[in-house]
């Protein structure tokens, strides 16, 4: 076993728990953010089964609000793959005009997120979902099991969770039950960049700098993705500048920082020698200190 | 030490190539509340450089606001993750932290420390290769230290780390730590480990962690994380013969038929000859797929996709082994299990199995002995209960192909599952496997069943008529083989109370000895049914588990379910017995439908209400049935 690097044996680890899951589940699903992590997970998922196409569906969960690179990116991938690409929008969402500017970050990712994505999940009846996250990602994340049970009505026990030993998944549940699966908990954002650079897995190019139209607000620089949904405070000016992402998400809501990493190697040296962590990109984790353990109880993913 | 900044910022593409080279190391640190286990993983954490400016703000503010330092930072706030958690201020379950440095990768597997753990500590040594054990210099060794070694020794962890930590408070005293060293070693001797490691510590001042300590002039052996970064865990999983256990059939198109699994142990190549188990059929690898191209060769840990020269039939669940050394395959096994759910385990009962890719019904004998996990005695035991380790026999309902767990950890490990609940209610290591029953040949006979039946003119069957005590089911059971009886059927009453006078004499009324009860009625059913007779078995019965394991005993169309449907107050109205008036006095404990729980049928082939319809009329239908369904013809 020495003879296998770590990115090997998780990739290892990995395969095993998708293929558990298709083996076991009656209809499983992969939930598809377009992200990094999901561009990791989907390699993962090709590596599994080939030369069979993965036998599952990539789902989105759109908000409408995503970056256009992120669309574009996605039906690239969707053909790629050779998978079946599912799109949910939460249409009552988007006829009550639910948005970022208007309604603000928790409302828009309460309807447009959580909620549609349990509407995708009962619209199709799939009975599990793969995820991209990861155990470091967060702390009440470090003791979410693999196999992640889901009552009826999408929410997490974190006091009633099925211990999981050695590779032994147990993926039984009951009627109307479902599982999320998250094959790459135990890697970490090192572990994902260095993946990428070794595998040369495609990413949205938005990871990489380049001149972009920003506008700054509350600290945070907010790139415009579509000058006619934009609305600009008052003093508020459209500049450009040289960034890139760290992570990706609706485009009204994620901080861009300012680099010039137009490579891989730039992009993972500067990670290594940045100050602050991940998700401090994202505004929804902005909120107390245990804010993601009570929204994924509420069934945010 | 680890992401080192200069390098990083000037070679970039140097420091990727090591880190692509570097190994994967997994821990568990076992300690119990008090002993600075959650400082000394926020130690590794912030010496490894994997806490971010952001985290280590929230962490000063945290530590100031509900921390045990003072103005100090309290590194075990980095760690305590769930928010019930941290207004207890302790952890509750297992979580996994992340660090590296320029040498390994490490998951370290972190679980709480008090009394109630055996079952998180198991999950987290499952994947374990190498375990911390803190100890507070203060104390020495305690009953939790003993707990953990044991623990740490069954789930077959090799190496430990003896880590005695808080030495600054006994003044880094020379003789305390050797006292401590010398009084484990002997208490460890048993235990079987392959190195003990010890080293003095203190995580909250950071004492030969990363770097050696200036108090501790008289230690000579690594820092903590020195050992980490070197500790050879070359198992022999990759020199053991191959094996695979078989998790998906890959058939993209009649032209491909591919093995997908995770090689358990050994290493194969393309032309290397390989049995299928259980069915033994053998063929030649022909190649081992991946995306990236057909492999040379694979090793123990690589999840692969394998083919092969020959159409041999195999599915999910077989193992595929080395031909000229395969793995032994049984269908009944003694084991050591580890029980992890609130309901106790029920001698008898049948759960789902999985081990490797296989999920077996198994049923449990009564535990040969439990472990007490303080002062590892032997004690008699009736069952398990929540954390409780025995030593069980286990029936299978098939043959797998397996290896003992001291052998090799991926094919000698399993998980128990509750076959209504689904949840995971115990794990286990195989022992041996016993031979009983390979000595103990089927007879096979040239009169069978059928021919015993037609003899007598009809089909035998299995009626099991399960209610409330004082529902009818007896009545109703005495009415229809009277009527068959006039009919010239051949037919025999299993009653419940009469066999409580003989073959069950020696059981009692607990939930475990209800399981066993109706386990032997079941047995002595089939051998009825066998006989060619209509076989009426008049059972209370409570638990549906049980009435499905005596369905899964016939064969299809030999058992038919009959609800005796009698609402409980008026069966209790009626206590033709006198025994409800007993039970609500308390003068008998565990009596049905009062102070132990009646699991009425789902699906039963027949529901008999009694109180629109005599237990004549009841009989009447259950004839109608048996004619309709061709029993009788």
């Amino acid at each position: 076993m020495t003879d296998l690097t770590h990115l090997q044996r998780l990739e290892a680890e990995a395969i095993h728990i998708f293929r558990e899951v298709v083996a076991e589940a009656d209809n499983p699903a992969m939930l598809y953010s377009i992200g990094k992590d999901s561009a990791v997970l989907l390699h993962v998922a090709r590596k599994a089964f080939y030369p069979s196409p993965p036998p599952f569906p990539l789902v989105h969960v759109d908000t409408t609000w995503k970056f256009k690179a992120m669309y574009d990116f996605r039906e690239r991938m969707a053909h790629e793959s050779g998978m079946k690409l599912i799109v949910h929008t939460n249409q009552e969402g988007v006829a009550q005009g639910i948005g970022p500017f208007t309604h603000g970050s928790g409302v828009h990712t309460d309807i447009m997120k959580t909620v549609a994505l349990k509407q995708a999940l009962d619209i199709h009846k799939f009975d599990a979902a793969f995820g991209g996250a990861r155990r470091d990602e967060e702390k009440s994340r470090a003791k979410e099991r693999i196999f992640s049970f889901r009552t009826a009505a999408h929410r997490w026990d974190p006091k009633n969770q099925r211990p999981e030993l050695w590779t032994l998944y147990n993926a039984r549940k009951a009627q109307g039950e479902s599982i999320r699966v998250f094959p790459l908990s135990n890697w970490t954002e090192l572990d994902i960049w260095q993946y990428i650079y070794l595998e040369d897995i495609p990413i949205v190019p938005l990871y990489f700098a380049a001149p972009r139209p920003v506008v700054e607000r509350d600290g945070m620089l907010i790139m415009v993705d579509d000058p006619a949904r934009m609305r600009l405070h008052e003093g508020e000016e459209i500049v450009e500048k040289s960034v890139r992402f760290r992570t990706l998400g609706c485009w009204p809501l994620t901080g861009a920082i300012e680099s010039e990493a137009a490579t891989l190697p730039d992009v993972i040296r500067e990670m290594l020698l940045t100050t602050t962590s991940e998700r401090q990109g994202r505004m929804i984790d902005h909120d107390a200190a245990a804010s993601m353990e009570k929204k994924k109880q509420e069934g945010y993913f | 030490m680890a992401h080192t900044s200069d390098r990083i910022a000037e070679d970039i593409l140097g420091y990727l190539k090591s880190h692509e080279t570097k190994s994967l190391l997994r821990f568990i640190t076992c300690g119990s509340v008090d002993d600075g286990k959650s400082t000394l993983i926020g130690r590794l954490l912030f010496e490894s450089k994997m806490i971010f400016e952001d985290q280590l703000a929230a962490l000063e503010a945290d530590s100031k606001r509900i921390g045990t330092q003072g103005e100090e930072i309290d590194f075990a706030l980095l760690v305590d993750g769930l928010a019930a958690e941290r207004e207890q201020g302790i952890t509750i379950d297992v979580a996994y932290r992340f660090f590296s440095t320029d040498r390994r990768k490490f998951i370290v597997a972190d679980t709480p420390g008090h009394e109630q753990y055996t079952r998180n500590m198991a999950t987290g040594a499952s994947t374990a290769d190498v375990a911390i054990l803190m100890i507070d210099a203060r104390k020495g060794i305690l009953t939790q230290t003993r707990r953990h070694s044991f623990i740490v020794s069954l789930l077959g962890i090799r190496h430990v780390v003896l880590a005695i930590n808080k030495l600054d408070l006994v003044g880094y005293d020379r003789a305390v730590y050797e006292a401590i060293v010398e009084a484990y070693r002997d208490f460890a001797a048993p235990l079987d480990f392959a190195s003990i490691t010890p080293i003095p510590i203190s995580a909250l001042r950071g004492d030969n962690i990363t770097d050696k300590s200036g108090e501790t002039p008289w230690y000579h052996g690594p820092t903590l994380m020195a050992y980490l970064e070197t500790v050879d865990i070359a198992d022999d999983a990759s020199g053991a013969p191959f094996r695979m256990p078989v998790q998906w059939v890959n058939r993209p198109d009649l032209d491909f038929r591919g093995f997908s699994g995770m090689i358990a142990s050994g290493t194969l190549r393309p032309g290397d000859t390989v049995k299928s188990l259980p069915s033994s059929k053998s063929s030649t690898v022909k190649s081992i797929v991946t995306m990236g191209g057909d492999l040379a060769m694979a090793t123990a840990g690589q999840s692969v996709t394998v083919t092969l020269d020959d159409e041999i039939d195999v599915s999910r669940g077989d193992v595929l082994c080395a031909a000229n050394d395969p793995a032994p395959a049984a269908d009944q096994f003694q084991a050591t299990i580890l029980w992890m759910n609130e309901q106790e385990m029920l001698p008898g009962r049948t759960y789902l199995m999985k081990t490797g890719a296989t999920t077996a019904q198994a049923t449990i004998a009564t535990p040969k002995y439990a472990i007490d996990v303080n002062t590892m005695e032997h004690l008699a035991a009736k069952t398990l209960s929540l954390n409780e380790i025995g030593v069980c026999n286990l029936n299978l309902d098939r043959t797998i192909a397996f290896e003992a767990y001291g052998d090799n950890r991926a094919m000698g490990c399993f998980i128990l599952i509750d076959r209504l609940s689904n949840e995971t209610v115990g794990c286990g290591m195989i022992d041996f496997a016993l031979r009983r029953a390979s000595n103990i040949h089927r007879q096979a006979l040239v009169v069978d069943k059928a021919a015993r039946a037609e003899l007598k003119g009809q089909k035998a069957v299995m009626l099991w008529f399960t209610g409330l005590s004082g529902s009818g089911k007896s009545t109703i059971a005495n009415a229809l083989e009277q009527k068959l009886l006039a009919m010239g059927r051949h037919t025999y009453i299993l009653d419940g109370d009469n066999v409580r006078h003989g073959l069950n004499k020696d059981l009692g009324f607990t939930d475990a000895d209800r399981v066993e009860n109706i386990r032997r009625v079941s047995e002595v059913g089939r051998l009825m049914v066998d006989a060619g007779l209509i076989t009426l078995v008049s059972f209370i019965s409570p638990f549906r588990s049980e009435r499905r394991m005596a369905r899964q005993m016939m064969e299809e169309g030999e058992f038919v379910e009959v609800h005796v449907d009698t609402p409980l107050e008026i069966a209790e109205e009626r206590d033709v017995k006198g025994l409800y008036k007993k039970a609500r006095r308390g003068e008998i404990k565990n009596f049905t439908g009062i102070d132990s729980p009646y699991e009425p049928p789902l699906d039963p082939e027949i529901r008999l209400a009694t109180t629109d319809q005599t237990p004549d009329e009841a009989a009447d239908r259950l004839l109608a049935f048996l004619r309709e369904k061709g029993y009788l013809a």
